[in-house]
């Protein structure tokens, strides 16, 4: 039977199976050599909080979806048009995903009475036939090819069976035509002192690869092209990777030495450990005894003169609460990073929520102004972490940046940026300038940015004292006065409003005007731009604002309002955002609220849209 | 990384601030805010290198009173505030002002993992026995059965004994002086300082307010002969006025003994800085009322401290990938051009 190739312009696959089954590395590789063959793309791995539930079990699975495309996209898609279901029960938790049509391929070697009772099938859902009707199916005993193809390694057969998800990537490069020498290259290096893994693997994927090719049951595969990106030189990258390089630019950029205290908390830790392993870069992460112990060192640090960052997820955040209250009334410069997850308490540590926005806004004792940026991709993370150094360092402040678990462990083809054509950092430590009558003025502020000045300890004559009491203005004496502390909350309130002379005139996407206006910030980003688009394409008169600050709020934010007759504000959480708008602008907005622990799609934004416009 | 040395000759004012100081009259904290200031122009290190960061409570008041650098921070946090100062910078003399409450109870977790990680630098705890800041409840090291405001029928908890934790953690320094001892005090600053790695300094502080008179026993003319232990390394323990008496170990168990017919001095324990176990019988004995209190150095060993070995990995790391930049990092992995 000759074979037949199709183009798509873009596809949607999944890999599904237990966590011990690989199927974050194999979505990884898969994702590499998509983003090198040249299409855009965007991943959504979904994996559990247990690192290893009870194998076969319903809680155990794990799963990885890459969207590519020859277009420009924005959201790792909906519904996969390929399931690849390595047990039972990855068939049961996602088979409902799959596009009506789609096809399923599973390792029927996993398909046994025991597996199927774990996850809860009376019957083999391969054999009854139930699937058929909606379906492709293609059972493959995986299992027993793998172990076929590496008879003569002499490995045990647990390892053996072990490279069975390298059988279904092998499978899905021959399907969608994509080259297996990168992974080869990749396996290579990965396993260079166990030669038989390599060779165990090489073989299970090479097996996938010629299943596809010569077996009579595959007749068709695709092709998506190259998409049409921007021209310049582009890498894959993942959120908090960078997060991490904005990060080390910001360093390198102002000369400081970057400092991360931190402590391990999912889906924050890939941040400190990437960190850690740029030693050769100067850059000390410490990893503390606690979340307060992770802020408070990094504020030592932020006093001794280096770039300071702290690293965290929700829960983390509520512990570091009363240091960020001392980190803005001493006025040092801390950026302080938030991976949202699903809360409240312990919640959903794996997946992802934008539920941490008021507690960014408010959570803290006092009149606590803190400025908070949003990142919206992937590869967004690095310019939001560099920003948020920046302006840090510039007002003399913390700043908190919240990112959350979709947009940390998802992954987008990236243009390297430049370093040249960043912003710069510029540090001026304080001198003698700071002083009146030789005397050190700790709190002698800068005229247009309102940000106090920073001595290095060990600077001589600079000697000075500073803490959570409230301090008068200008010499940082502790001070009870009942005006100078009115003064002194509004001067840090204002000096944090002033950071919004900063911001480019926001953007608009569509319609300037019109019936609705969708305003969103941080991971929805990519689906609220696919339903405004889709939106627009159909005649509707629809605008979209992504906000990146939302504090201080853009200074135009206000007159764009205005022009839309409905707001509509998705996020992933019951209702944030829009009680900040609703209370700074008087405007009635509508707000599409999941918290389902992962992304809003576009189709659901679309109909509240339509919803509106009536 | 060495300390420059001064060129200048400081006096104790170059150390006070010209900040009114606040405590208490009689608190016993004035009394080693002075000896500080007396003694810091000896340690010959130029003072825009100190810097002192305290938590909460009265002794946390500390740092806006020398005229250093210094950071007055949150309830519990110094430890970790100062931990942050001294990897960011080595080259500072960092000193942690804190109380039993502060560094036992709430900051008890800092504590602990700072004596561990061995970083060089000074912890001064003031121990009073009693919250002093809230006015007046019972602390961690508050005696069994104190009567408080808050334990109005009498504490139940066990008192901390601050000096066996500090050893249990790890620490490569731990001393004991009283506020009234001037001279004493001065000197175990001085070796607090001297000593690289984290020191550990007790310091008995009497709250005159809420709980006067708590190491009245230790200070009082007539009595502190028989209830003190002066330690002296590589000298037998000994202590009494009137009737000379010494510790000596009964197989593994220390007891007091009256130096005369029966026991000398040769049968005595010999006090050795550097022995964990003779440390350990030392601390153990502050709440057992058969034995006197010990002060002085009980324990001084040395250890690579954290911030030398961070040091050294970021230096080996330089070394193997020297002239590294974020560029190499920004190009690094699978990258494909688009034209």
């Amino acid at each position: 039977m000759s074979k037949t190739t199709q183009e798509l312009q873009e596809a949607v696959i999944r890999f599904a199976g237990d966590s011990g089954d690989g199927m974050q590395l194999t979505g990884g590789r898969f994702t590499e050599t998509t983003a090198v063959f040249g299409n855009d793309l965007s991943t959504l791995p979904d994996f559990p909080a247990e690192i290893r539930a009870p194998a076969g079990s319903l809680a155990g699975v794990s799963a990885f979806q890459i969207k590519f495309s020859s277009k420009d996209i924005h959201t790792p898609g909906d519904a996969p048009n390929v399931l690849v279901a390595m047990n039972p029960a990855a068939l049961k938790v996602h088979q409902q995903d799959v596009a009506p049509g789609g096809t399923i391929i599973c390792n029927t070697n996993a398909f046994t009475p025991k597996n199927l009772k774990l996850a809860g099938y009376e019957s083999n859902p391969l054999e009854d036939k139930t699937l058929e009707d909606y379906y492709t199916v293609y059972s493959i005993e995986m299992g027993k090819i793998v172990a076929t193809a590496c008879e003569d390694l002499n490995m045990p057969s647990k390892s053996v069976e072990r490279t069975k998800n390298f059988f279904a990537l092998g499978l899905l490069f021959w399907i969608y035509d994509r080259p297996t020498q990168p992974t080869k290259d990749w396996l290579a290096i990965k396993f260079a002192k166990k030669p038989e893994l390599v060779e165990a693997n090489v073989r299970a994927m090479d097996a996938g690869y010629n299943y596809g090719e010569t077996t009579e049951i595959f007749t068709t595969r695709y092709t998506v092209n190259k998409a049409n990106l921007p021209a310049g030189k582009y890498r894959n990258v993942v959120g908090n990777y960078a997060l991490s390089l904005g990060l080390a630019a910001a360093a390198e950029k102002s000369k400081l030495e970057l400092f991360l205290g931190s402590y391990p908390i999912t889906p924050a830790s890939d941040i400190l450990h990437t960190l850690s392993a740029w030693k050769h870069l100067g850059i000390k992460t410490f990893q503390a005894e606690d979340e307060i112990a992770g802020v408070t060192a990094a504020l030592g640090a932020a006093f001794s003169g280096s770039l300071a960052i702290t690293t965290t997820s929700g829960p983390g955040i509520a512990l570091k609460g009363e240091a960020l209250g001392l980190a803005i009334i001493s006025e040092l410069p801390l950026v302080v990073i938030n991976v949202q997850r699903g809360g409240p308490s312990t919640g959903l540590p794996t997946k992802t929520e934008q539920s941490d926005l008021l507690q960014a806004l408010y959570g803290r004792n006092g009149e606590a102004p803190m400025p908070v940026i949003t990142s919206s991709t992937p590869g967004d993370c690095f310019y939001v972490a560099y920003e948020a150094c920046r302006i840090a360092v510039k007002y003399m402040t913390p700043v908190m940046m919240l990112t959350d678990g979709y947009l940390a462990n998802g992954s987008e083809p990236w243009q390297i940026p430049k370093l040249s054509d960043l912003k710069d950092i510029k540090v001026k430590f304080a001198n003698k300038s700071s002083k009146v009558d030789d005397q050190y003025m700790p709190y002698l502020r800068e005229k247009k940015t309102l940000a106090r000045p920073w001595a290095l300890p060990g600077t001589t004559g600079l000697e000075h004292r500073i803490g959570g009491l409230e301090k008068e203005d200008v010499t940082g004496n502790v001070s009870y006065d009942p005006e100078n502390h009115h003064h002194m909350v509004e001067t840090r309130a204002k000096k944090v409003a002033n950071i919004s002379s900063e911001f480019d005139k926001t953007e608009i996407y569509g319609k300037k005007s019109g019936d609705v206006l969708i305003l969103a910030w941080g991971g929805t980003r990519g689906a609220c731009r696919s339903a405004a688009e889709s939106l627009i394409n159909d005649g509707c008169k629809v605008g979209y604002v992504h906000l990146r600050w939302i504090n201080p709020l853009p200074d135009d934010l206000g007159e764009i309002l205005i022009k839309y007759k409905n707001v509509l504000i998705p996020e992933i959480n019951f209702g944030q955002l829009i009680k900040v708008i609703r209370s700074e602008y008087l405007v009635d907005a509508k707000g599409l609220n999941q918290v389902y622990g992962k992304p809003i799609s576009a189709a659901d934004i679309q109909d509240e849209a339509k919803k509106l416009i009536g | 990384m060495p300390e420059s040395k001064t060129q200048v000759t400081y006096t104790r004012k170059d150390f006070t601030s010209d900040q009114a100081v606040r405590w208490c009259p009689g608190c016993g904290d004035y009394a080693i805010l002075a000896q500080t200031q007396k003694i810091f122009p000896d340690l010959g290190r130029k003072k825009e290198e100190f810097v002192f960061i305290s938590g909460i409570g009265c002794s946390s008041r500390f740092p806006y009173y020398m005229d250093t650098y210094g950071f007055h921070t949150i309830h519990g946090r110094a430890a970790a505030v100062a931990s942050g100062v001294k990897i960011a910078r080595p080259d500072l003399s960092v000193w942690v002002v804190t109380g039993d409450g502060d560094g036992l109870s709430i900051g008890g977790n800092h504590t602990i993992h700072l004596m561990r990680r061995n970083l060089d630098m000074n912890v001064m705890l003031f121990n009073n026995r009693i919250y002093g800041l809230t006015k007046g409840q019972y602390s961690p090291t508050s005696e069994v059965g104190k009567v408080t405001k808050s334990t109005p029928m009498g504490s139940l908890d066990i008192p901390f004994n601050p000096l066996s934790l500090a050893l249990g953690a790890g620490s490569t320094f731990v001393a004991r002086t009283i506020d009234k001892e001037t001279k004493h005090l001065q000197e175990m600053i001085k070796e607090s300082y001297a000593h690289r790695g984290t020191s550990f300094l007790e310091i008995y502080q009497n709250c005159n307010i809420f709980n006067d008179g708590a190491f009245a026993p230790l200070t009082d003319r007539d009595t502190k002969s028989d209830t003190v232990l002066w330690l002296e390394d590589g000298k037998p323990l000994t202590f009494g006025a009137e009737k000379p008496k010494g510790i000596r170990l009964d197989g593994n168990k220390p007891e007091v003994v009256e130096l005369g017919d029966k026991w000398g001095e040769d049968d005595l324990l010999v006090h050795d800085k550097t022995d964990y176990v003779i440390a350990s019988l030392l601390a153990n004995m502050t709440y057992l009322p058969e034995f006197p209190d010990p002060i002085g150095v009980f324990y001084s060993i040395q250890s690579p401290t954290y911030e030398d070995m961070l040091t050294e990995q970021i230096g080996h790391a330089i070394k193997n990938k020297p002239k590294a930049s974020v560029k190499d990092l920004l190009n690094s992995g699978d990258t494909w051009t688009v034209k």
